[in-house]
């Protein structure tokens, strides 16, 4: 029976291996529904937070917030990525790190000055490792995406660009479809176009209390933090999802090839108790 | 109901309250305001405190705390965006400090300028490396 300890090994060690990609299947698909729930709790946060500063843009007119104004010529680009923290989610952080590379590369080539902001450990790792100029990062953000967590990172990319340092922010994670879909997306963050916000209805100005400037600074800074929020609640729904899905694969695999080494394993079993057959009956031939 | 109000409480992480209100007070930056129907369209932060709601047909008045955020008041429409994280600007900046060391510190070892074609390559070969498994998935069934 040459070998067929080894393929018995072998068949031991594909079924652990399917053991945990199972495993792992399970867990996901389950943190995956409640990723989903949160970034749909996210929302009505966003599209209220989004009507507001819809109106501030069309209706205040005394004080326009630097986040409002488009600049003539745009020399440094600000870049947010979302990416995971965890790997094993099939081409999930590929896709979307491709989609920054190649907006980098055509920035580079117009002659911008980039700087990143990374949210999650594969994007700084990827970053780091082709030496982008990253000024900010936020690492273990674990499964529920903490505005707390966030505002550190954003800050620094929002003081950039109050302090001119870059003209542009934009921000890239990868968007939510279905479970089965996600696709990467880059989003314009700053400036903020009229367009983007929307019209709004009526054109009444609102009483500012106690005076305009503060209250719209910290309605903008919530808006854009709001936008990373749910860039990142978004960029985990899929991120848990993938990897359901990428870990169903791998376990349907891991089944297929068990299934492949019993078939060896049996022939090798057959092959063996064939020529011992033949052997014996040989042996007592020449006996007899 | 002519004389109520709608009243959202939303934060980032969750929608708190909905509904339909008499009347409603909020800890406005400059003391708190007290709103009823038809009140001028306005905009103002909120300190941390106690929301109280009114709620249209309930005798209790629902009371909600907010760490802060900003109250806006449309004709017909009441809007709480509240915080979910203690805000401040000496907090923000502190975390704003801590993301640009962390940044820093993930900096210290790395090469010198960006290294497309490294990172295309790279990109090329997960790719190609992705695009196999699903060719091999679908011969396999």
């Amino acid at each position: 029976m040459a070998g067929s300890k080894e393929i018995r090994t072998k068949i031991k060690s594909v079924e652990n291996t399917r053991k945990i990609t199972k495993a792992m299947e399970m867990v996901a698909a389950s943190k995956m529904r409640k990723a989903q729930d949160r970034m749909r709790a996210s929302r009505p946060y966003a599209e209220k937070i989004r009507n507001v500063a819809a109106h501030l843009s069309h209706a205040q007119a005394e004080y326009k917030h630097p986040f409002l104004i488009k600049r003539d010529v745009a020399k440094n680009v600000g870049l947010i990525v979302v990416s995971s923290d965890k790997g094993l989610c099939g081409g999930l952080n590929t896709n979307m790190l491709r989609l920054s590379v190649n907006q980098m590369k055509t920035w580079e080539t117009e002659g911008k000055g980039i700087q990143v902001s990374a949210i999650g450990n594969k994007g700084l790792g990827f970053m780091n490792r082709i030496g982008a100029n990253v000024r900010s990062n936020i690492i273990g953000l674990g499964d529920v995406p903490h505005l707390e967590k966030l505002i550190g990172t954003v800050k620094v990319m929002l003081d950039a660009y109050t302090a001119g340092e870059i003209d542009q922010l934009f921000i890239c994670h990868t968007k939510f479809i279905n479970t089965m879909k996600q696709e990467p997306a880059m989003v314009q963050l700053l400036p903020l176009s009229g367009e983007t916000l929307g019209s709004s209805s009526g054109h009444w100005d609102y009483i500012y209390e106690p005076e305009a400037k503060p209250v719209i600074d910290s309605l903008m800074m919530r808006y854009i933090e709001s936008l990373v929020y749910n860039a990142v609640a978004e960029n985990m729904a899929s991120e848990q999802s993938s990897r359901m899905v990428a870990m169903k694969s791998a376990s349907d695999n891991a089944k297929e090839v068990i299934g492949d080494l019993k078939l060896i394993y049996n022939k090798a079993r057959q092959a063996a108790i064939t020529k011992e057959i033949s052997e014996i009956v040989g042996g007592a031939a020449a006996v007899a | 109901m002519a004389n109520t109000v709608h009243i959202d409480v939303v934060s980032a992480e969750a929608s708190i309250f909905s509904g339909e209100a008499e009347f409603v007070v909020a800890p406005a930056a400059a003391g708190e305001v007290g709103i009823y129907p038809h009140h001028a369209p306005m905009i103002t932060t909120v300190k941390a405190g106690s929301l109280r709601i009114k709620v249209a047909n309930e005798a209790e008045e629902q009371h909600i705390y907010i760490s802060g955020g900003i109250l806006e008041v449309q004709p017909g429409l009441v809007t709480v965006l509240a915080d979910t994280a203690v805000r401040g600007a000496d907090l923000d900046e502190a975390k704003a400090i801590q993301a640009k060391e962390a940044a820093e510190e993930a900096m210290k070892n790395r090469t010198s300028d960006i290294d497309y074609a490294k990172a295309q390559a790279e990109f090329a070969e997960a790719i190609a490396q992705i695009q196999m498994i699903q060719k091999l998935r679908k011969n396999i069934h």
